[in-house]
């Protein structure tokens, strides 16, 4: 839907930013019609990076598209194996051993901070302060490494299996998850009095790209974004799943609505994250990782489940058709950066185009999980 | 040697070498400098492969630039578009020829140098905002619209902190300019309390005004790389490109060359000890690797609190600087 130029006072333009553009951060067009510097309308024109994902499960078996999921959003992998593997198993009706549930959740809440701070780095940059991106890259090379030790991989991990994982995690790796909290707790508040409250940040984020609640709910923006704008809603809470329940967590929520709502927001989840796994890897029960007598090809009975987690961006959902083959009849995947970038045309709307990208930035896009 | 350059050809042949190469020296290493400087903040090894510690990358950058071909696309204004990277860079070489690197390393001397720099740094704003414009793309029209803005936004305050000087130094004449600071670092017009007790925050908003006038992060609205591609210069490639990044690097080394000698003294020590063209050198380098230490520090201020700072804070407080001055030189 675009305004009818007709409306609107003065001379308008078009602004094609993207697919190629600095502060899109990956293939995203905004098509801007542009009074000045003022945004009128801005039309987000997505499908660069379209790879048919839903389709693809309905022509593999269920292990085979387990590669698949984590290149959905690529940033925050391993949560959405998370949802993967639950919502099969929950389908299936495979128990998880309670240790594997405990490693999930300490791998899971290490990728979200990993992700956060691929987020903080270049939303940053998108203000125009180029260094804090190599110190956040920093941090998260600890987390990859961490990540590499147990999964071998370090972007794309597929680490879980039907039933578990498929590693255990030895005495190296929890010293190093303690070392990397301590190290982390430290680097967080280095960033808060080097970057949190510098001045012109303050000045570029306070009060720009306010999304009130109704805009949230309107579009089904969930996670930081919804949280920045005053709702309490995180699906560990509200549907938990796995030992969420057993740890003590608190959801930050932040009722300024604007970029710095979400900015906290974010910086506090990293914390909140740190906790979880603090008291996760305290908590850690021995015993097996993985269940027993899991097939090699599953054939889940005839149904459907959908299974909802909390990803790094927002609440990731999977609804699985099963109809008793070896292959998904149908799998939809609801993913949050699509529901996230949607109400960027409302919000945006008589925004500078310098503000609109504080705006674009806090939102956390990650393209291939819009397009999916 | 100083027979020969008493002869005026030969004098004017070896001083426009001398600035050219000044210039291009400047550009090529303060890039270099740049890149250091930045992976020293950001924890990084920076440009290590092209000769010992980096030191050839920029000969390498230069040829790669100078061997890149010079497009002009279509539908461009090709004179305009062809004429602005000169009339970027040309002024700023002007500019080069009045400034006094020591009591005797001066091109030109000439009794209106101060007046002559400050006119000659407006004309380059012209440049770029012809380039903006004729590249016929949008980003660049934002960026080249937004320079002109700024650039006049940010000359007022400049000039009026430029005028509160010459109230107290009497003079436009560079050279007269830094006799007059000869002595200890007491002498300088940076600590000539006596005469505006404010001549502190003077020299500061002079130097932030300088980085306005350079189109410096947090002040680089003109190539807001994350909001305009590379603003009013994205169509230019190769030496076209090149010379405005050369008059970038030119315009940081006039506008520091000008903190320097209009508050720090010129080639004056801080002590007294030994006066000359190193203690300018430092002076001057000093306040470049300030400047680059801003860039990679600050997130890049918004376009309207860029305008805000200069008509709100800037001209009230410069203005503000030349009365004091004025009553403070009347009693004296």
């Amino acid at each position: 839907m675009s305004v009818d130029a007709t409306t609107i006072q003065g001379e308008t333009f078009v602004v094609n930013m993207g697919p190629q553009h600095p502060a899109t951060h990956g293939v995203l067009r905004i098509k801007l019609t542009m009074d000045g510097e003022y945004i009128m309308n801005a039309e987000p024109v997505i499908g660069y990076s379209h790879r048919m994902q839903e389709k693809m499960a309905e022509n593999r078996t269920y292990s085979q598209y387990f590669a698949n999921i984590g290149r959905i959003d690529y940033v925050g992998a391993m949560i959405y194996n998370f949802g993967y593997a639950c919502a099969v198993e929950r389908l299936a009706g495979i128990p998880v051993p309670e240790r594997a549930e405990y490693i999930r959740v300490i791998t899971s809440e290490l990728n979200r901070i990993a992700s956060h701070l691929l987020w903080f780095g270049p939303f940053i940059i998108d203000l125009g302060g180029l260094t804090p991106l190599l110190y956040a890259f920093d941090d998260r090379e600890g987390i990859l490494n961490l990540l590499e030790s147990v999964s071998g991989a370090r972007l794309t991990f597929s680490y879980f299996r039907f039933g578990g994982v498929c590693n255990d995690i030895d005495d190296d790796f929890v010293a190093g998850c303690r070392a990397f909290i301590s190290r982390m707790r430290e680097r967080l508040t280095l960033y808060r009095r080097l970057v949190t409250d510098n001045i012109i940040f303050r000045k570029r984020v306070e009060g720009i790209g306010v999304i009130p609640p109704e805009i949230c709910r309107k579009y089904g923006a969930t996670g930081p974004v919804l949280r920045g704008s005053g709702v309490a809603y995180d699906v560990r809470k509200d549907e938990p799943y796995s030992i969420y329940p057993l740890l003590d967590f608190d959801i930050p929520v932040f009722g300024e609505c604007d970029s710095m709502a979400r900015y906290r927001v974010r910086m506090e989840e990293m914390n909140q994250s740190l906790r979880m796994i603090e008291q996760a890897l305290d908590k850690l029960p021995s015993g097996p990782f993985m269940a027993e007598k899991v097939p090699r090809i599953l054939k889940p009975p005839k149904g459907d489940c959908y299974f909802n987690v909390e990803g790094a961006r927002g609440s990731f959902g999977i609804r699985i058709v099963s109809d008793g083959t070896e292959i998904p009849y149908r799998l939809k995947l609801r993913t949050p950066c699509f529901a996230n970038l949607s109400l960027f045309e409302e919000a945006s709307r008589g925004m500078l185009l310098a503000d609109s990208l504080a705006l674009l930035g806090s939102l956390d896009l990650c393209i291939p999980d819009v397009d999916r | 040697m100083t027979e020969l350059l008493s002869i005026e050809p030969i004098r004017m042949l070896v001083f426009l070498v001398g600035t050219i190469l000044f210039v291009a020296l400047n550009a090529a290493y303060l890039t270099l400098l740049e890149r250091k400087e930045s992976s020293w903040f950001q924890r990084r090894l920076g440009p290590t492969e092209v000769g010992p510690w980096g030191l050839l990358q920029p000969i390498a950058d230069g040829i790669k630039l100078a061997g890149k071909q010079v497009i002009v696309p279509d539908g461009v204004d090709k004179i305009l578009f062809v004429l602005s990277p000169i009339m970027v860079s040309v002024p700023v070489i002007m500019n080069l020829a009045t400034i006094p690197f020591s009591d005797t390393l001066v091109a030109r001397n000439i009794d209106l140098g101060l007046l002559m720099i400050l006119s000659f740094t407006s004309f380059n704003v012209m440049g770029i905002m012809f380039g903006g414009w004729a590249s016929r793309n949008k980003y660049s029209v934002i960026s080249a619209a937004r320079v002109v803005a700024q650039n006049v936004a940010y000359e007022i305050p400049m000039f009026l902190i430029a005028i509160s000087l010459v109230m107290v130094t009497h003079t436009f004449d560079l050279r007269e300019t830094v006799l007059l600071q000869t002595g200890g670092f007491w002498n300088w017009n940076l600590f000539k309390l006596g005469v505006s007790p404010l001549m502190p925050a003077a020299c500061l908003l002079f130097f932030v005004c300088l980085l306005a006038e350079t189109n410096r992060s947090p002040f680089d609205m003109m190539e807001a790389e994350s909001e305009l591609i590379a603003g009013a210069i994205t169509e230019y490639s190769g030496m076209g490109f090149g010379l405005f990044f050369i008059s970038e690097y030119a315009n940081i080394v006039v506008g520091s060359c000008l903190v320097t000698i209009l508050f720090l003294g010129g080639w004056n020590c801080p002590f007294g000890l030994y006066p000359g063209l190193h203690w300018f050198f430092v002076k001057m380098y000093g306040i470049i690797f300030v400047v680059i230490w801003i860039r990679w520090s600050f997130p890049r201020i918004q376009f309207y609190g860029l305008l805000n700072l200069s008509w709100k804070i800037l001209i009230p407080l410069s203005l503000a600087h030349l009365l004091l001055t004025c009553v403070m030189v009347k009693i004296w």
